[in-house]
């Protein structure tokens, strides 16, 4: 028996022409824009969204009506929603997928929220590798434009908006909402000291919500179905649905939009879902949201250290801390069956950070270089048991003590590779041969699932 | 100032410069700034890569500093400050896509077209860089070539596209 499964943002996409005007709004789009504009405030829009519980999908997690009940509405100063869709997370492919399947959703979405906000203006961020996606968003647009969901005086409402996309450059940091803000401004993207955060000081000074894509996506729903509704969808403080980035040694990989608490046993192995590993293989490893957030061991993330089964939602994730749990995150699922080397992978993620470190504060510029220089040598067989410690050392100093969360998220990766998996990395200092021979595996005690 | 080349000076195709005004009309007043980004992709969409006398006509444009213009196209990975090939070959060399297979991927890639990361190929016609995940992860492994999104790429497939480019 299958249950009916709750669809919010993938109800529509599997229709084909879905990402033409017509065949959307036949299908029921922009229904949230007429409910919105005609026969709601913005107040009640915002109330919605606080009541929905929805959280931020790009990472943080925070309330995403309370973020939007923190801007400040001086008057006569202009507001702005800028919808973030810098997707540069490893692991993370959901907006990317969403919006090239879906583009109107994105845009119903942003008409609503600009409306609740009192924003005449507002932008979407969209990473500049995605050109491809921005030229479909255009289209999308000037489509809603033309049938009168956008520009002046919308539905008769009174209400006007116009919106734009915008292209990066290629920086993993303009993802950090106050380097987006500099980069959608045409500077470099070096993320602001805070405070003033970005409801009271952001796109030019002025008051600015930031939002991820999925976030945005959800409010239309919203409005047409109401918060309770929303609510009532998934598990405790982890309402409603998110979609998974699903990445690595799994039987379907792909983006999946899952009810909050749905079982991580189940998300991997049902053929609902992942269908499990790939034929012949266990897994071995799994870095759950993304790559900033703690790698962990199949069993630890399969159970929680009390026992309990481990579940899809931010609390369960987040489950025992540190020392046995990971976070959230945006999302990003990627799953590593035996022949995945813990040690090479933690290289490779922190040539990553190193290489999209902005530079501002020396513990992340040097710190990055530092961890990626000492696993390169290694997961190269020259490492000494020393290193070990330097690099757990090295992550500790830049934990905390920089501008963004940037250098946390490079620290994580590898303070938690090294907790849970130091035996292998041992192996590469004690067995330099064998552990740099091309396919080798690494045959220790970890449990594989 | 820097004292400007004797090399040509180059400026937007009639139909580029249309697009550039429209970009323009999507930022408020004083705030043409905001164009920059889009006007250099615009500039490497045209000349293939971000020439120094290309950065210049946009400062000009946006009546800004050349110098607010450099510092910018050297900040963000996309822009090419040097010459490149016809086809600009990115291919991701994050983890998601390494654990997939594309380290051998990419191993054959290279050796096919003849020219080791930040190379261009003897014919000029590809040019190698590696980069960080292009948000396709669960499609990898994968490049891009310009605009176009390249995914679930073997040896075969590789052998394929490069082929069908050649021709
Ligand atoms: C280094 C870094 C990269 C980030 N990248 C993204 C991103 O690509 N997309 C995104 O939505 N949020 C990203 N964030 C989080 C944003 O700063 C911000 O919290 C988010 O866009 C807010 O939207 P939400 O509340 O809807 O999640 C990043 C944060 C950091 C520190
Ligand atoms: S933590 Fe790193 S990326 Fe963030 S501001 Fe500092 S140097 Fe830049
Ligand atoms: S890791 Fe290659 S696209 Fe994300």
């Amino acid at each position: 028996m299958t249950t009916e499964r709750p669809k919010i943002l993938t109800d529509k996409t599997h229709i084909p022409g879905i990402e033409t005007f017509d065949v959307y709004r036949k299908n029921g789009g922009y229904s949230a824009v007429e409910k919105a504009l005609k026969t709601m405030t913005p107040d009640e829009v915002v109330e919605e969204v606080k009541k929905s519980g929805v959280r931020g999908r790009g990472g943080a997690g925070f309330p995403m009506g309370m973020k939007w009940s923190f801007l400040a509405k001086p008057e006569g100063v202009p507001r702005y929603l800028v919808c973030n869709g810098d997707e540069s997370e490893p692991g993370t492919f959901k907006d990317h997928w969403l919006m090239k399947t879906i583009p109107h959703l994105l845009i119903e979405g942003m008409i609503v929220s600009s409306y609740a906000l009192g924003a005449n203006t507002s932008y979407i961020y969209v990473r500049g590798e995605l050109m491809y996606v921005v030229r479909i968003l255009e289209k999308a647009i000037a489509e809603a434009k033309a049938a009168g969901f956008l520009g002046k005086n919308i539905l008769g409402s009174g209400y006007d908006l116009e919106l734009y996309v915008q292209p990066g450059g290629g920086a993993y940091i303009c993802g950090e909402e106050t380097a987006l803000l500099e980069s959608l401004e045409g500077k470099r993207g070096n993320p602001r000291n805070k405070p003033p955060f970005p409801a009271v000081k952001g796109l030019y000074q002025c008051p600015t919500v930031v939002n991820n894509v999925e976030s945005i996506a959800t409010t239309s729903w919203i409005v047409n179905n109401g918060g309770d509704a929303y609510a009532a969808i998934g598990i405790g403080r982890s309402t409603g649905t998110k979609l998974i980035s699903a990445s690595g040694h799994l039987k379907k990989p792909g983006v999946y939009e899952i009810p909050l608490g749905l079982p991580v046993q189940e998300f991997i192995y049902s053929d609902e879902w992942c269908g499990g590993i790939r034929d012949g293989h266990h897994l071995k490893a799994v870095v759950a949201g993304g790559s900033s957030v703690p790698i962990l061991p199949a069993a630890m993330l399969l159970k929680t250290a009390n026992g309990e089964d481990r579940l899809m939602s931010y609390e369960s994730l987040s489950d025992g801390g540190f020392a046995t749990g990971t976070m959230m995150g945006s999302g990003g699922f990627i799953a590593m069956d035996e022949t995945a080397c813990v040690v090479k992978n933690t290289w490779n993620f922190s040539r990553f950070y190193h290489h999209e470190s902005c530079g501002q504060c020396s513990p992340c510029r040097e710190g990055t270089g530092w961890m990626e220089k000492v696993l390169h040598r290694i997961e190269h067989g020259h490492g000494s048991m020393h290193d070990i410690d330097l690099l757990v050392d090295v992550a500790k100093k830049i934990e905390g003590n920089t501008i963004c969360p940037l250098g946390d998220a490079a620290a994580w990766p590898v303070a938690s590779a090294i907790r849970h998996f130091r035996d292998e990395f041992e192996w590469h200092i004690t067995h330099p041969q064998e552990a740099t021979r091309p396919g080798a595996i690494f045959k220790g005690h970890m449990e594989l699932v | 100032m820097i004292e400007t080349s004797d090399k040509p000076r180059i400026e937007f195709t009639p139909e580029r410069l249309e697009r550039a005004k429209e970009i323009l009309t999507h930022y408020p007043e004083g705030r043409q700034k905001s164009a920059l980004l889009p006007l250099l992709h615009l500039l490497q969409e045209q000349e293939g890569w971000t020439p120094t006398e290309g950065m210049d006509y946009i400062a000009e444009f946006l009546g800004i500093q050349p110098i607010e213009v450099y510092e910018v196209a050297t900040f963000y990975t996309m822009y090419h400050l040097e010459p490149v090939g016809k086809h600009v070959i990115e291919y991701c060399r994050t983890g998601p896509c390494m654990i997939m297979g594309g380290e051998e991927v990419y191993a054959h890639l290279k050796q096919k077209i003849g020219a080791q990361d930040g190379e261009t190929s003897a014919d000029q016609l590809f040019t190698i860089k590696p980069v960080e995940c292009l948000a396709a992860c669960g499609w990898g492994p994968c490049f891009q070539i310009r605009e176009k999104y390249y995914t679930h790429l073997t040896i075969e497939k590789v052998d394929e596209i490069i082929d069908e480019l050649r021709k």
